[in-house]
């Protein structure tokens, strides 16, 4: 029954260019691909290791903003990606040492510092990041020889890349190195007396995190082809949580959920209401208030109570 | 000599407006372990709520008053009605505080537009005056001077009421607090009221030097934060002494390394917070 639904879901992802008539739905589903990836990053933390960050639109700007750096320096496509994403890592190191100074809200209100510190750079070094009117790339590149510069190429491509996100975050749930964040996460101290080293473990959770969040940042630039200070702002990093906790904390399916929820608020019900940030924030309120553990374990739940089983 | 000069003169006024707004944010943090996330938005609230009331015929101190105490009032609702359910779980209290900042924002942006708003300043406090052979503008100096007399009645609410014991019981200890009889959840209302109130009086008597316009919650915000961080959750000191500190920061970074900003701003909170996690004048870890 689960392998059957596995496969029906990957058909009909796959296959949404070919039923979706207009390119506009097409990258939205594009959008809602790599929004995903960067939940799962998020999810990482705030799921799995119970480490809130409010500052991953910092990393995810970061990987934008160094790949459009490299791109506009004239490298071919393969540096771009590589640098970007040795840049992020190196971020996310320098990210994790400091946050991990404290956890709880401590860690919370460090990283709301990073993100606005890489906002402010973003915003105010006009010599390195051209300020408020960002960078402007121009090109998608075609990796074995699928061109991405068609909406349904980049659907596909960011496919690929979502469902390798995927799978290695349920490889990370189940392995050994999973269950560790998890125990860092609800008894620290006990991890501690067994000997585990739970800085270590947390700083390789947030490491893996920056490396997702990474790649998200690379999907969007090549998604725009422009990145810009709004991409790294402290709303930028709500929202990202605010996919992660809608969908279901240290879930699979909550923050894939959560993204196709806030890019759908965001594109398609923007077109019809024009206050989608208040619905947006209303949702966020409802949520947390009547549905804390998030929408997918909050509906499983639903059924488990109700008399049919 | 005069624009180092006029710079130390807008720290201090910054610095003065950034106590108001991050003394009851260290409060409400300290007490109720809430980083309130919209702090800032009750200071924009503020300042919008008055130019309605000023241009309703009301003058400017009354509404600065009348202002903070309608923000006052959302600000116990809020408490009330939202943070109370949750109880014990401050992540989700954070997030609800994250929820409601982008709600407010949109709401200002629907009533007031985004055009930006210049709140004037008072009749009697327009013009400069000379000290010293060099000119001072009133009105940053009178803010200032708020600014002190606020921190004075603050430290006596605190240091020689029985409310003021109390909060500080409540931040030190909130459930042994609570087992000596001091009804800990009452005292969470009343400091998210006041720092509420400070708030939104804070945006009103900042209006004639920052304006009002979207975004400004979100400009604030942060810099109540650095401060917080700096000085030390729950210390009315730590924020006096953070909020002039983050005062100078901001205009003379600004002033002499404007690419760098935020990052001089930054990192001063970043090496305080790696140096020594509870804050210069904090005395519990955060």
């Amino acid at each position: 029954m689960k392998r059957f639904a596995l496969a029906a879901a990957l058909v009909v992802l796959a296959t949404v260019p070919l039923w979706v008539g207009s390119t506009y739905y097409v990258n939205i589903a594009s959008q809602i691909l790599f929004y995903a990836v960067f939940a799962l990053a998020v999810n990482v933390l705030a799921g799995y290791a119970g480490l809130v960050s409010l500052g991953h639109a910092g990393l995810f700007g970061i990987a934008a903003y160094a790949a459009a750096k490299i791109m506009t320096g004239g490298h071919g496509h393969l540096a771009v990606a590589a640098g970007a994403l040795a840049v992020t890592l190196a971020a996310a190191a320098v990210f994790a040492v400091l946050a991990l100074r404290g956890t709880g809200l401590g860690f919370v209100m460090i990283t709301v510092a990073l993100g606005q510190i890489v906002w402010g750079v973003a915003y105010r070094w006009i010599s390195l990041t051209n300020g408020d009117n960002g960078i402007t790339i121009s090109g998608r590149p075609s990796p074995f020889g699928l061109s991405l510069a068609s909406p349904r190429g980049f659907y596909w491509a960011t496919l690929a890349v979502f469902l390798l996100a995927v799978a290695s975050m349920a490889v990370f749930v189940a392995s050994p190195f999973g269950a560790s964040v998890r125990g860092t996460r609800d008894q620290p101290r006990r991890m501690n007396a067994l000997g585990y080293h739970v800085w270590m473990i947390r700083f390789l959770a947030f490491v893996l995190s920056g490396f997702w969040t990474g790649v998200a940042g690379l999907l969007y630039l090549y998604y725009n082809q422009f990145v810009s200070p709004q991409a790294v702002t402290l709303t930028a990093s709500a929202e990202a949580l605010l996919m992660v906790i809608s969908g279901g904390t240290a879930t699979l399916l909550g923050p894939i959920t959560g993204a196709a929820l806030v890019v759908v608020m965001k594109n398609v019900a923007s077109a019809y209401i024009e206050r989608w940030n208040f619905v947006l924030g209303a949702i966020f309120v409802a949520i947390v208030v009547f549905m804390p553990e998030g929408l997918v374990p909050g509906v499983a739940r639903l059924f488990r109570r109700s008399p049919l089983r | 000599m005069s624009v180092s000069l006029l710079l130390a003169i807008n720290s201090i006024t910054l610095g003065g407006l950034l106590f108001l707004l991050s003394a009851g944010f260290s409060l409400i943090f300290g007490l109720m372990k809430i980083p309130n996330l919209t702090h800032g938005s009750f200071f924009m609230l503020g300042a919008y709520l008055s130019t309605t009331l000023i241009a309703r015929g009301f003058d400017f101190w009354t509404a600065a008053l009348v202002a903070g105490v309608l923000v006052a009032v959302f600000g116990t609702i809020v408490e009330r009605l939202i943070l109370r359910r949750l109880a014990g779980a401050e992540l989700a209290q954070v997030l609800v505080t994250l929820g409601l900042s982008f709600m407010i924002a949109d709401v200002c942006l629907m009533v007031w537009t985004g055009d930006p708003i210049r709140i004037d300043t008072p009749a009697a406090l327009r013009g400069t005056t000379s000290v010293m052979g060099l000119g001072f503008p009133i009105y940053r100096l009178a803010v200032s001077l708020i600014a002190v007399v606020f921190a004075a009645g603050l430290w006596g609410l605190l240091d020689r009421t029985r409310l003021g014991a109390m909060i500080r019981a409540g931040v030190d200890d909130a459930p042994m607090a609570r087992v000596v009889g001091i009804r800990v959840s009452r005292l969470f209302t009343v400091v998210f009221g006041l720092g509420a109130w400070l708030a939104g009086f804070a945006g009103v008597i900042g209006g004639p030097i920052l304006s009002v316009y979207p975004g400004l919650d979100q400009e604030m915000l942060p810099l109540a934060l650095v401060v917080v961080i700096l000085g030390g959750s729950g210390s009315l000191l730590g924020s006096f002494v953070g909020s002039f500190v983050v005062g100078f920061l901001y205009n003379f970074g600004q002033a002499m390394f404007p690419e760098l900003a935020y990052v001089v701003l930054f990192l001063p909170m970043l090496l305080v917070l790696v140096v020594r996690p509870q804050g210069l004048f904090g005395r519990q870890a955060v």
